[in-house]
């Protein structure tokens, strides 16, 4: 980290040393205060997360100094039953909450994109709610749901609560990609000779898409990764991953949570930046 | 923009499946436990419908009251530990060369990508008795001693003792810190991006020192960006419930952890949903608050 900030800041003043006075003096991140500063904020954001994920190699069950190499813990992760059927149990509701939110956010990102209707700012908030009220309050309201209607807690519970925290993280995205739609096209399309379905799943469509799947791959990590919302909704017998890291990391710190951990890591940011990727690639051709 | 009643059809289609889901799945449960929280809790702790301010009552009561108090305290202060990181992380990376920016900006939200879980936890392997910390403490402890060793003073350091610092409010406040920090920092970095580097020219070149500069032009023209950060990571400390859990003592229970405790091992629902819509007046407060800054603030960057 250090070494890039070096660099980073090395890279920017042409100007040769004897002209030091006349640095820039707004150019603050050739400066060595604030240098340190920034490797000291990266360090306190890196540091846990590295070590974490350094040690799920550690051959030591101390876990504290380093004794070598091994994917022993890895190994060991992966044949716990309980931590395998709860990844299972994660990756049945990540794709069914995927697939059903990112269908209807994206039909509700589209529908708040292209019409007027009475009551729009009203309802454009309240489909917000779900993204700024505390999760706690959401889990806790959820499992009342659940009681009062004498349905059972399990895969069934949980799937249904992610689904309605994703609808509206999807319908954001995809309502921000079609912000930049220019609806000529749209003109030019019926003009030629095109009907609506025909201009929709021709023009409109393709258009939406890197937002859409930006949305379900928003949708599946933010499945994937919850925690408050899935513990006030699962059952016994429908343990998800996180709740089942929960459990362990409750009664210790071992190598093999670590390795549970990291794997879990590994899949959010491949996601993560694959989604990403697709947003500024799709952003970048839309700029050209 | 059309007009809904020019394609009704169409837009009943599009609107319906997820303003359906959403009154059914997360409106008409918030609808429930807000009836809950004027019931009363029945002696084998069901809970039973009632018209009474009881539970609210409840709430401002001295333990209650003591645990919502102390849970304002620690947004406030990790809250304020956020900022004061914050701050140079954002104008570190805003003021960066451009080629820089957008890798500096990723480091700062990479971490942010990985489980809230799993960055708690990571925090339990540093603080806790034989962590990394307390590790690092006894290696510097031992160098010490073997530093007055040999100037002859042995054993003035005394035996090592690991510091308790895991499970306690400084645990919590750390953990929150840690957690909420990528909040606080990109509005402020969207602002500080946007600002207009010549004012502060202008104050450097009529004398103004750094400093003066700083807390006179930087600090004022970002405010937008320092209250949208500064009340976003307070509302996301206040309702808090993972971190309190996992890095908290038995005396660092915040209302999140309260709620989740009336909702399972005391079984007084009741209380456990007035507790929450506790909580979501406060949030709701802090947003508002942040708009009503946001559009002010708007109006005087237009005339500005």
């Amino acid at each position: 980290m250090n070494a890039k900030l070096e660099t980073a800041a090395t890279a920017a003043p042409t100007a040769p040393i004897k002209r030091r006075e006349r640095r820039n003096p707004l150019d603050y991140s050739s400066m060595r205060w604030m240098q340190i500063v920034l490797a000291g904020n990266f360090m306190f954001l890196y540091f846990p997360i590295l070590a974490l994920v350094a040690f799920s190699f550690n051959d030591s069950k101390r876990n504290i100094t380093w004794q070598g190499f091994t994917l022993k813990y890895y190994e060991k992760a992966w044949n716990n039953i309980a931590l395998h059927d709860a990844f299972m149990n994660t990756m049945t509701i990540a794709t069914i909450s995927t697939l059903v939110s990112t269908t209807f956010g994206t039909m509700l990102g589209l529908a708040i994109y292209r019409y007027k209707f009475p009551g729009k700012a009203l309802y454009d908030g309240w489909i917000h709610l779900p993204i700024v009220i505390p999760e706690i309050c959401m889990g806790v309201s959820m499992l009342a749901f659940f009681a009062a209607m004498n349905i059972p807690l399990g895969i069934f519970t949980i799937t249904v609560s992610h689904i309605a925290f994703s609808i509206p993280f999807v319908a954001v995205v995809v309502r921000a990609r079609m912000s930049g739609f220019d609806p000529s096209f749209e003109e030019a399309s019926t003009d030629l000779g095109a009907n609506q379905w025909q201009t929709f799943w021709n023009v409109t469509f393709p258009y939406m898409m890197p937002g859409v799947v930006a949305g379900a791959l928003l949708a599946f990590t933010l499945s994937l990764d919850d925690f408050v919302i899935t513990f006030f909704t699962s059952g016994p017998g429908s343990t998800t991953f996180p709740i089942k890291i929960y459990s362990m990391v409750r009664f210790s710190v071992t190598p093999e949570v670590n390795a549970a951990s990291t794997a879990l890591i590994v899949i959010t940011l491949t996601l993560t930046i694959t989604a990403m990727t697709i947003q500024s690639r799709s952003a970048r051709r839309q700029g050209k | 923009m059309e007009d809904w009643r020019k394609s009704k059809a169409a837009f009943a289609i599009f609107m319906a499946p997820a303003t359906f889901w959403l009154l059914l799945f997360f409106t008409v449960p918030l609808a429930i436990i807000w009836v809950y929280s004027f019931g009363e809790r029945g002696p084998q702790g069901q809970t039973e419908l009632a018209v009474s301010l009881e539970n609210y009552a409840r709430a401002v009561e001295w333990i209650p009251l003591k645990i919502l108090w102390k849970s304002l305290w620690i947004a406030t202060i990790s809250t304020v530990i956020c900022l004061l990181l914050g701050f140079p992380l954002a104008m570190g990376v805003a003021f960066a060369p451009k080629r820089w920016k957008n890798p500096l900006l990723l480091i700062v939200i990479l971490p942010f990508w990985t489980n809230l879980l799993i960055r708690t936890y990571a925090w339990i392997a540093i603080l806790r008795i034989s962590g990394f910390l307390n590790f690092g403490l006894e290696w510097a402890h031992g160098l010490l001693d073997a530093g007055f060793g040999v100037i002859g003073m042995p054993g003035l350091m005394g035996e090592f003792q690991p510091l308790e610092l895991l499970y306690n409010n400084s645990a919590v406040i750390v953990g929150l810190v840690y957690v909420n920090l990528p909040f606080l920092v990109l509005p402020l970095y969207a602002t500080l991006e946007k600002l207009d580097k010549s004012y502060l020219e202008a104050s450097l070149d009529l004398g103004a020192g750094q400093w003066r500069t700083f807390f006179s032009v930087t600090v004022p023209l970002t405010m937008p960006g320092i209250a949208s950060g500064v009340l976003l990571a307070f509302i996301l400390s206040l309702g808090t419930f993972l971190t309190p859990d996992l890095l908290g003592g038995t005396d660092s229970m915040m209302i999140g952890n309260l709620i989740a405790q009336e909702f399972g091992p005391s079984r007084d629902w009741p209380f456990g949903s007035a507790l929450s819509f506790v909580l979501m007046y406060v949030t709701f407060f802090v947003l508002w608050l942040r708009a009503t800054v946001a559009s002010r603030s708007s109006g005087v960057g237009e005339a500005g």
